[in-house]
């Protein structure tokens, strides 16, 4: 299992390298879909199947292709390479490495050292009590089957934010007609 | 405690990584539609986080993702009708010629 995670865990980050890298927006595009690819493989690996499966048709399916449509439509040619001079190629690498080193201190972040940390006593440290929730959750998983875990909180405890959602992508599909025809 | 719960650290690390690359490539590029790509990119580095926590605090995570995913959808759509609006004026995507707002 978790050669299987560092396999794809190292082709996430080359592709997503070689992505902010690429000359040109199109190869960007795709080496974003490969990064997507691999994610989803993780998410099948972290136990979120449904996740998964709806990362690769509508995140690297629909939202990439929506993409690839308007990379196709501007017509934009062989530009030259869109890399900031070297103050701003500095500045980026300064600030992303200062980002890196704050957030892998959560490469350290065990279970068992939240269970430490989030405890008033120590009694309460084995993380098999304290994170019940995700139990539950489990059982909820091997009874109802992969969607049917995701789907009951969704619709019942989620409902309004769910549907509040919907009104959102009106508001966008609106927006998106307003802002790209040339005459309303 | 679930058999995959010791990938919940490596997951974090690679979500801080894949956010990293994500940020230095706003801060690198200059053209609107990789910008774009960038920031798909961070929004997957979190959606990795939300689904690593999830094995530990249950399906709320998961269910986040999909709040994610419809927000970057609506926010894909709307940001590229805008540059192709921009582009209808300019004849350009860089965003050095981008300056109106400039005093």
């Amino acid at each position: 299992m978790h050669a299987v995670f560092y396999f794809f865990a190292a082709c996430a980050v080359i592709t997503a390298a070689l992505c902010i890298l690429s000359p040109t927006a199109l190869s960007a595009v795709l080496w974003l879909v490969t990064t997507m690819l691999s994610l989803a493989a993780i998410y099948v690996l972290l136990g979120a199947q449904f996740v998964a499966a709806i990362q690769v048709l509508v995140y690297a399916g629909a939202v990439m292709v929506l993409f690839l449509f308007v990379i196709m439509l501007l017509n934009l040619g062989t530009a030259k390479s869109d890399l900031r001079g070297p103050s701003g190629v500095a500045a980026a690498i300064v600030i992303a490495g200062l980002l890196l080193v704050e957030l892998v201190a959560l490469w350290r972040y065990t279970p068992a050292r939240l269970a430490r940390e989030v405890a008033q006593a120590p009694a309460f440290s084995d993380p098999a009590t304290l994170f019940v929730a995700g139990e539950i959750a489990r059982q909820e998983t091997a009874a109802r089957g992969v969607v049917g875990g995701v789907a009951a909180p969704l619709f019942q405890a989620y409902l309004v934010p769910f549907e509040l959602t919907s009104i959102l992508l009106l508001a966008a599909i609106v927006g998106a007609v307003v802002l790209a025809k040339r005459r309303i | 405690m679930p058999e995959n719960a010791s990938l919940l650290g490596p997951s974090l690390g690679l979500s801080a990584i894949l956010f990293t690359l994500g940020v230095a490539g706003v801060l690198l590029r200059r053209n609107a539609i990789v910008l774009f790509v960038c920031i798909e990119l961070m929004l997957n580095a979190v959606n990795l986080s939300f689904v690593a926590l999830a094995q530990l605090h249950g399906a709320s995570g998961q269910i986040m993702v999909f709040f994610v995913m419809t927000v970057a959808a609506a926010e894909a759509a709307v940001g590229l009708a805008i540059i192709l609006a921009i582009f209808r004026h300019k004849q350009s995507v860089d965003l050095q010629n981008i300056n109106l707002l400039k005093g």
